[in-house]
């Protein structure tokens, strides 16, 4: 049957068939979570093990994998799937705990302490007190759209796509409906890009459409150059045909019949499994010619993309294509009009592409019904920095960021104290606790100095210094910068001189005045995206933590204890009772003392590494 | 035709023309640095940037690569412009301050020293060179490398050039002097013997028979300062851009030469 086209409704009902029995077969089936972030930390041997330990116990059962739940930080994650029972997913699976999962499967026991969730309300829980997947704080408050089958479907097969409703959208849109029809209901649904600017899809589409010529092409941009940023990756790797779905929509309302996709090199994981889906689409004629006899054609090329950051702006990222240097050029003309080869080019993000074949299924209503005036639909976040719950998020547009913080992450590490998150990428803004009630969108994200870039969220504690912040983003940004233009190659790196000289308290105090500057005319003067936000990380930082600059400058002073040339460490002479703890950890034998007593810190030798703090357990030691 | 105004002066200009290109229809100057006539516009010096006035916000966009829009007013002396401006030059002073082109920018400008580091260089990374060597000589001998504050002209793998033609171009267009034919490029041609030993301009595929004898000392050539006298510009330029006639008119005078 693999090999059989998929040509009418039916053959497609076939297959679904076929689908939803690999998804909820007749007997025991164990699947584990194989996205980069499980393998990362070990589903590999995890899968390995469990084979093993399937044969050595005999244990009838279909071993299977899939992409990533989101839950990263809990990772490896394993499901258990019997048949007419919810599915029980395992957290933090690790290849000694192996054996005793498979006894207990064999015997019919669940282990409660491993537990993540169950998924399937339909079924009575196995277990009571476990919470069932949409009862789970993480995911209560998500909304899953663009990551819809992420970690409930084996993303190397295509017949479980199709079980859920996969390919059902291409061919009513083929078999249905007008290529303009198509892009007026992603105009309708209000579906915006999610690669960065937030420009609306379907007008995109439409002037993409509209653009004299007979070739045009499309593009799907997983760059994904943001350091911390990692969703499309995840959708890749999860759930590669809903893109190329997607795209494949587009094409057909735009009147493209070739798409790019440009991936970067160090995403191969990522790359397999999108390679992969071509060659299954294609072998059931759902990529090649005349799809669903409707004569519409469609071919895909991979590109592997140098991985500079800024080769994910859409201009650089065509050049690139193209063979040549990859930097930005002046728009207009827009790649709608003039991309690729001269051609008109529609460039979409991964997460834009991977919203559409839903919206198709489900309407542009439903679509319009979810998120904030201006911005529908959900967006994907990856959560990082100091939250209890680190991971992928997808939530409607509108939440706020006090529930992505403290309802979805769990709030602060160690119960330390909010500071501020960072939202975008290297090039937002940091939003600080005044504004936590703060609807996320992308209107109420611009107003605050801040945007939504890619959706890298980045939460910060008490302890973090907003200037090293700055200085850090700024450092990144400058070795990233392509160079090309004046204001972005010399602007930061001038910005960054003043924030390391601020950092080592040589500040001065015209210098707040003097970022100003230099930050305005680099956003409003660069060339590309990359430049024109690069001030974000400095003018936020500046808007809100200002009285922080103040005391590095002024008071040579780091009010958070983290530039090593402002603070000092000592030793509470009231608090210290002697116990020696911190005389080993020392890497400079700069603490001495008798047991019992009082110890000492030679400031001198001190290189401020901090291993005294972690070790003294009575807080004697002093950061200042 | 599109009408829009200019520092309040109304102007109409055909569709798709550059603000720098309908100001100048009105006589009003916009400083540009990696401009050039016979090529494309790149916006990488910014130095021409003006602002536009919106609805809700005032943008600032580059002249050079701007296109006129119906009923647009636009500003190319307000406080903004000329204060970022000021700080661009700035910049480029601190990178080159030795270089003649940008000192001559910043005195206009009253700026007497950058108020950051200076790292005298000579190369302002306008692309002139780059671009005219792969765009209108379409050679392609030197290019970019690296990125961000390391990015600079060079030939690949910093090895002599063996397609450079020697056309002179890039050195030509280079507002800073930062780019000269090495000796090593020129050498090589040195080296060719007899019929080998061509001129520039047969390299550059513009006759079929000349040859030098002049050593690939051009500058001591008179042929080469008559080609370039007559046609007011470096020959890569007219080559590609002059119509039939003024070609024609060109390789009369060269048959001349020849005769
Ligand atoms: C410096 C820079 C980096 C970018 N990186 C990415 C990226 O990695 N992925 C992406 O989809 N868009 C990226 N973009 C945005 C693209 O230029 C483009 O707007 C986007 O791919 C359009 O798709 P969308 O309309 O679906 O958002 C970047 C933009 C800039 C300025
Ligand atoms: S803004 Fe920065 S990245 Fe963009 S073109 Fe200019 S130098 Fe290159
Ligand atoms: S002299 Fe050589 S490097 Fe310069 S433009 Fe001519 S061919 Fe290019
Ligand atoms: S060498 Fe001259 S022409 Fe070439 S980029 Fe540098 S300044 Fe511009
Ligand atoms: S002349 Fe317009 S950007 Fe350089």
């Amino acid at each position: 049957m693999s090999n059989s086209k998929i040509v009418t409704l039916d053959d497609l009902e076939l297959l679904k068939e076929k689908g939803l029995n690999l998804i909820y077969p007749t007997k025991t089936k164990i699947s584990v979570g194989m996205a980069t972030c499980g393998i990362s930390t070990g589903a590999r041997e995890v899968f390995q093990a469990i084979s093993e330990e399937v044969q050595n116990q005999k244990l009838d059962c279909v071993l299977s994998q899939t992409g990533c739940l989101g839950f990263c930080q809990r990772e490896p994650l394993v499901d258990v799937i019997e048949p007419g029972k919810p599915k029980v997913v395992y957290a933090e699976m690790s290849y000694d705990k192996v054996p005793e999962l498979i006894t207990n499967i064999k015997n019919q026991k669940i282990k409660n302490e491993w537990m993540l969730c169950q998924i399937g309300e339909k079924y009575s829980p196995r277990l009571d007190g476990i919470p069932f997947y949409k009862d789970v704080d993480f995911y209560k408050k998500q909304k899953k759209i663009a990551l819809r089958n992420c970690g409930f479907i084996n993303p190397d097969c295509i017949e479980e796509y199709i079980a859920k409703r996969g390919y059902f959208a291409l061919h009513k849109v083929l078999t249905e409906m007008k290529p303009k029809e198509v892009v007026d209901m992603i105009a309708e649904s209000g579906l915006r890009g999610r690669g960065g600017a937030g420009f609306l899809t379907g007008k995109k589409w439409q002037i993409t459409r509209s653009s004299k010529g007979k070739i045009k092409y499309i593009i799907c941009n997983a760059d994904e150059g943001d350091p911390g940023a990692y969703m499309d990756r995840s959708l890749l790797e999860g759930d590669p045909h809903s893109v190329l779905e997607g795209m494949l929509i587009g094409a057909y309302a735009i009147g493209a019949s070739t798409g790019y996709i440009y991936v970067r090199a160090e995403y191969p994981q990522a790359i397999v499994k999108f390679l992969q889906a071509v060659k299954q689409a294609e072998e059931h004629g759902l990529l090649g010619k005349d799809i669903f006899n409707s004569g519409f054609n469609f071919e895909v090329r991979v590109n592997k993309g140098a991985g500079a950051f800024v080769c994910g702006e859409e201009t650089a990222l065509i050049a690139s294509i193209e063979g040549g240097w990859s930097g930005p050029r002046p728009r207009p003309p827009f790649p709608a009009k003039s991309g690729l080869w001269g051609k008109p080019t529609n460039i979409n993000n991964v997460e834009t592409w991977a919203n559409v074949p839903v919206i198709i299924d489900k309407g542009a209503d439903w679509y319009s019904k979810i998120g904030t005036e201006k911005s529908k639909g959900t967006k994907v976040f990856s959560v990082v920095g100091k939250v209890n719950n680190t991971g992928l998020v997808e939530v409607p547009m509108g939440i706020t960021l006090r529930e992505i913080v403290y309802d979805i992450g769990g709030g602060i590490l160690d119960n330390r104290k909010f500071k501020a998150v960072q939202t975008g990428g290297p090039s937002g803004g940091c939003i600080p606790e005044s504004l936590i009630d703060l609807p996320v969108d992308f209107e109420k994200l611009t107003e605050v100095g801040s945007m939504m870039g890619s959706g890298g969220m980045i939460v910060m504690d008490e302890n973090t210094c907003m200037v090293d912040v700055a200085k850090y983003f700024l450092a990144f940004l400058e070795d990233e910068s392509c160079g090309k233009c004046v204001p972005c190659r010399e602007g930061i790196e001038k910005m960054r001189e003043i924030l390391n000289n601020i950092c080592k308290g040589e500040g001065e105090e015209a210098d707040i005045e003097l970022l100003e500057e230099i930050a305005l005319t680099v956003k409003e003067m660069s060339l590309c995206g990359l430049g024109q936000t690069a001030s974000n990380p400095v003018l936020t930082t500046i808007k809100y933590f200002r009285n922080e600059y103040e005391e590095h400058i002024i008071n040579k002073r780091c009010p958070a204890g983290v530039c090593l040339d402002l603070i000092s460490y000592s030793i509470d002479a009231e608090k210290c009772n002697g116990c020696g703890a911190c005389v080993r950890p020392c890497p400079t034998q700069a603490i001495t003392g008798e047991k019992k007593k009082l110890h000492s810190l030679d400031q001198e030798k001190c290189i401020k590494c901090g291993a005294c703090y972690e070790t003294c357990k009575f807080d004697s030691i002093i950061i200042k | 035709m599109i009408t829009l105004f200019i520092d309040n002066q109304k102007v109409a200009v055909k569709e798709g023309t550059t603000l720098l290109k309908a100001s100048e229809k009105l006589g009003i100057e916009i400083p540009t640095l990696c401009y050039h006539e016979g090529l494309p516009p790149y916006g990488a010096c910014r130095l021409c940037v003006v602002e536009i006035i919106g609805e809700k916000k005032n943008r600032m966009v580059a002249a050079c690569s701007f296109l006129v829009d119906e009923g647009m007013k636009v500003l190319t002396i307000s406080d903004r412009v000329l204060k970022r401006r000021r700080m661009i030059v700035e910049f480029l002073l601190a990178r080159c301050p030795d270089i003649k082109a940008i000192r001559d920018l910043a005195d206009k400008m009253g700026i007497k020293k950058p108020r950051f580091k200076t790292k005298n260089l000579d190369c302002i990374l306008c692309g002139l060179c780059v671009r005219v060597c792969n765009e209108v000589a379409g050679i392609g001998a030197i290019g970019f490398v690296n990125r961000g504050k390391k990015l600079k002209v060079d030939t690949p793998f910093h090895l002599a050039s063996d397609v450079c033609i020697g056309c002179g171009a890039c050195s030509f267009v280079c507002p800073t002097g930062a780019i000269e034919m090495e000796l090593d490029a020129v050498k090589r041609f040195r080296e060719l013997l007899g019929i080998e030993h061509k001129c520039r301009y047969s390299l550059m595929g513009l006759v079929s028979y000349k040859v030098c004898s002049n050593n690939y000392e051009c500058w001591r050539c008179k042929v080469d300062q008559r080609i370039r006298d007559s046609l007011a510009t470096h020959p890569i330029f007219a080559a590609k851009k002059i119509k039939t006639e003024k070609v024609n008119q060109y390789f009369s005078f060269l048959k001349k030469i020849q005769e």
